[in-house]
């Protein structure tokens, strides 16, 4: 079983090095969490690219949208999944195979999505897997903005805060 | 969604100090800054949109988020080895957002008998007033809790040891009987502190505190907030529709969903406190903040000076008996023991052989002690429940309550020992 607790060194690097994220179950539904989450991370300077077969050539906060992973052009490090944990293994299947042509080195689940098979599939193939997190609530926390809102990030520092990004 | 996702490498002491509180990002203040606004600019109306319909991080109006007072919520979810918290303007206005996010009308919810007499009142009159309904069952007796529970039932609520006479139950055993009902436990730590026990990891899934107590411990302050332990899973069962079901005051957004183990927090916020307004004061979290900084310094002296102070009144010939869990005499001592190693806290009651009259003459006659209702201050405290708190009771109902005619009770405060000893002396030698 893969081990769910992340420590705070390893989400900051993925978050660090992350550019490009092609987030599957993207929704054009400005209340679904996939929704605000990809306008937060495109705030925060990602670029986020929307991936769902429903409504694949439309565009979602100036991105436009692709069916699959295999379709989005140029590479892309992060594969962000917002579908239910029984969907996550096929996508994480069609990610280890496009991760040479797309440079794709993480695999970031979801809150509430977790595949523990599946993630240790990607591992197997030496991608990073992060399972039932959120990378807009991890950016945050890591940031102090999620302390805004009386949430324990665990961070103590004396050094000023840079504001994020 | 199980644990709580949070690094605790730093002691408590250390934790007490910082957690929550950085330098000021703009001016580089050291300690918190006090923000008396109300309210903070949007940086376009989409930042607004954005913001009020809890899709991004930030301020708005201070009744939600205030940034001192978010300091504070950190620092003790912190402490407290939780997820996230909540503020409120008193004690009893946190326990309110914790049964308003966890109730619908008609619900119920098991308490502990032994409670603060304020939470007695809240539950079983307040609360019935808006069809919340509560029995009482005894916290050395787990089974009485699971007797007590029915198709209705949404939560457990204990304290971890009781105001005021100092009774711990079993922990253990209540959480294993919340959890197989697949409902919350939640503990009031108030009059234990995160520093002397942490319910959270006994299974609690919600702490509340006044915070009016000892985290502020000065009693310059009153306040009050709620700690989500952040592993309860509110999708187990249909018992929590405001958690699992969308919120159609936010276009249909599901706490649950979005904010996983903090999804209680932000649901207490978004819709209790914001529709009630029970907002703490900023300048109240800042003393509260300063208070905490000291927080294992002060416990370990209230504890050593009242266990000074009960051993020495329970030699005393002008009292009848002592009851705190401190003590080899108490019910609760072996529950002290296995939870609370370093001490069950400095709030206890004692009787006086004399009865009602000796009871009155002793709160008179200290001079050092102050007669007062509160707890958990630098200062001792002393107070003769039958004649005042609660003296519109029966002798009948003031017995059941733990407050009957000798009954006296008293929070030890961190003066030199000998003092408050001396004080008692000469006020029990007019009794
Ligand atoms: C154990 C306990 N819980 C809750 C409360 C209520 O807190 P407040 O007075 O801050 O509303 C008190 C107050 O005495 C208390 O002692």
């Amino acid at each position: 079983m893969c081990n769910l607790n992340y420590s705070d060194r390893i989400i900051r690097q993925v978050l660090e090095q992350t550019t490009t994220i092609a987030m599957v179950g993207a929704s054009a539904n400005w209340v679904r969490p996939s929704n605000f989450a990809m306008k937060y991370l495109q705030q925060k300077k990602y670029r986020v690219i929307p991936v769902n077969p429903v409504i694949s050539g439309t565009e979602i906060h100036g991105e436009t949208c692709y069916a699959e992973l295999a379709e989005v052009p140029g590479p892309f490090e992060m594969v962000d999944i917002f579908r239910r944990s029984e969907d996550a293994g096929k996508i994480v299947d069609e990610a280890i195979n496009l991760k040479n042509e797309k440079g794709i080195k993480i695999i970031w689940m979801q809150l509430g999505v977790i595949d523990h098979a599946a993630g240790a599939r990607a591992e197997a193939e030496g991608l990073t897997v992060i399972m039932d997190r959120c990378p807009k609530i991890e950016f945050g926390r890591l940031n102090h903005e999620l302390s805004w809102s009386g949430i324990n990030t665990g961070v103590i520092s004396s050094k000023r805060p840079r504001l994020a990004r | 969604m199980t644990d709580p996702k949070i690094t605790q490498d730093f002691g408590f002491a250390t934790r007490a100090i910082h957690a929550g509180a950085a330098p000021d990002a703009a001016t580089g203040a050291r300690n918190t800054p006090i923000h008396h606004s109300t309210s903070y600019v949007f940086d376009d109306a989409e930042h607004a949109a954005s913001l009020f319909n809890l899709q991004t991080f930030g301020f708005i109006y201070s009744r939600l988020t205030n940034p001192t007072v978010a300091v504070l919520e950190e620092r003790i979810a912190n402490l407290e080895g939780g997820r996230a918290a909540c503020a409120a303007g008193s004690g009893h206005a946190a326990q309110f957002l914790v049964f308003f996010t966890l109730l619908e009308p008609g619900d119920h919810f098991v308490a502990s008998r032994n409670l603060y007499g304020g939470s007695i009142t809240q539950f079983g009159t307040s609360f019935k007033k808006l069809g919340w309904h509560c029995d009482f069952a005894d916290p050395l007796d787990p089974e009485t809790f699971r007797a007590a529970i029915k198709e209705t039932s949404k939560a457990i609520f204990i304290e971890s040891v009781s105001n005021p006479s100092s009774v711990i139950g079993d922990i253990d055993a209540i959480a294993s009987i919340a959890q197989e009902a697949g409902i919350p436990l939640i503990v009031d730590n108030t009059m234990a502190t995160p520093y002397l026990f942490n319910p959270i990891k006994y299974g609690a899934d919600i702490v509340t505190h006044s915070t009016t107590k000892y985290l502020n411990g000065h009693g310059n302050s009153m306040g009050g907030v709620i700690v989500e332990a952040g592993k309860f899973d509110w999708a187990q069962n249909d018992k929590f529709p405001s958690m699992t079901s969308p919120d159609d005051a936010y276009h249909g957004l599901t706490f649950y969903e979005t904010f996983g183990d903090f999804g209680f927090t932000m649901r207490a916020r978004a819709v209790a406190l914001r529709d009630f307004g029970p907002a703490l004061s900023p300048t109240n979290a800042f003393m509260t903040l300063t208070g905490i900084e000291t927080l294992p310094l002060r416990m370990d002296r209230h504890v050593a000076n009242a266990e000074a102070v009960a051993t020495w009144l329970e030699d005393h010939p002008a009292i009848a008996w002592v009851s705190y869990a401190g003590l080899r005499s108490s019910p609760s001592f072996k529950h002290k023991n296995k939870y609370f190693r370093q001490g069950c806290g400095s709030v206890f009651t004692f009787g006086v052989k004399g009865g009602f009259d000796a009871g009155i003459r002793l709160v008179e006659g200290c001079t050092l002690l102050s007669h007062l209702a509160n707890v958990g201050d630098t200062r001792s405290l002393i107070l003769h429940p039958a004649s005042t708190t609660h003296r519109q009771l029966t002798e009948k109902q003031q017995i059941a309550a733990g407050a009957g005619p000798d009954v006296v009770r008293i929070s030890v405060g961190i003066e030199t020992v000998s003092d408050i000893i001396a004080d008692l002396e000469q006020a029990l030698s007019k009794t």
